[in-house]
């Protein structure tokens, strides 16, 4: 299931309401798109909660890594429900938490301290990505 | 229930993430939340939503909703009956970009023109579908 060939699966809660809903995303695609491209796959919740096959093959057969915005962990509570296994989950509060200087704002477009934070997170999971892929978990525990 | 809390129509956007029509259906869901038509709607979560919230699903069941899907795989709209009650209105990004005879949007990220284009064509058929919910009571044909 892991090795340097492996694709990680990255999910995004895709909240729509708050500030760090958008945070949620904007990692994803900083990950997906700019710092691990070739080595993680963006899916949305939706697609996998609604039972689309190919969703649901690929958090049943690949290691999974879940950002969510908020305490509730709707991705990381749904892609258990739907049968794949977090491997790695991720709430920006949490990280937000760490870095306090950097309050997202802007739900459409996120101010410059969001993007940071965004991107802050993003290379963080990057991180773990590597982890995964070399040994099968991130080192130290599940949750940032 | 309070009138002013029923006279709202709960929009839910598939958000998808992965292509850049859910970019548009999330942004045209916000330009009618915050500009079009701030004090008629509401949004729902849509990952909370699925995930059994039960305030969004006990909404969704006594309120009219609009659904706005990326693509035809239809998550928005298969999620609200699903779990609360068929949608009173569906739209789906990509109908109105073809019936507009605009290119498929890109740019997941940031929106390229025809993109953009389709926020707005989007955004104003909600709206409109917004006033003829509250209006009638009845809402368009489904």
């Amino acid at each position: 299931m892991t090795g340097e060939g492996t694709e990680v699966v990255v999910i995004p809660c895709s909240g729509i309401g708050k500030p760090y809903g958008t945070v949620a995303r904007e990692s994803a695609y900083d990950l997906c798109d700019d710092l691990r491209p070739g080595a993680t796959r963006l899916v949305a919740l939706a697609r996998l909660v609604l039972g689309e096959q190919e969703a649901r093959e690929r958090v049943r057969s690949c290691p999974v890594v879940t950002i969510d915005g908020c305490k509730l962990m709707c991705a990381s509570r749904l892609v258990t429900h739907s049968g794949g296994q977090v491997t790695h989950e991720v709430a920006v509060l949490d990280v937000y938490r760490r870095h306090r200087e950097l309050k997202p704002e802007g739900i459409e477009v996120l101010n410059d301290e969001g993007r940071k934070l965004a991107r802050v997170l993003a290379e963080e999971v990057a991180v773990a990505v590597d982890e995964i892929r070399r040994s099968g978990a991130p080192s130290g525990a599940g949750h940032a | 229930m309070p009138s002013a809390v029923k006279a709202k129509v709960g929009i839910v956007s598939c958000s998808g993430e992965e292509i850049a029509e859910g970019t548009v259906a999330r942004l045209a869901t916000l330009k009618v939340l915050h500009e079009l038509r701030p004090t008629k709607t509401v949004t729902i979560c849509l990952p909370l939503f699925l995930a059994g919230g039960d305030q969004d699903r006990e909404f969704a069941r006594h309120h009219p909703t609009i659904t706005v899907d990326g693509c035809d795989l239809r998550c928005a709209a298969r999620g609200t009956e699903m779990y609360s009650a068929r949608p009173a209105a569906s739209i789906v990004v990509a109908h109105v970009a073809a019936a507009a005879g605009l290119p498929r949007p890109e740019g997941r990220r940031c929106l390229d023109d025809a993109g953009k284009r389709v926020v707005t064509l989007v955004a104003e058929r909600m709206a409109r579908l917004v006033d003829e919910l509250l209006d009638d009571g009845q809402g368009p044909p489904r």
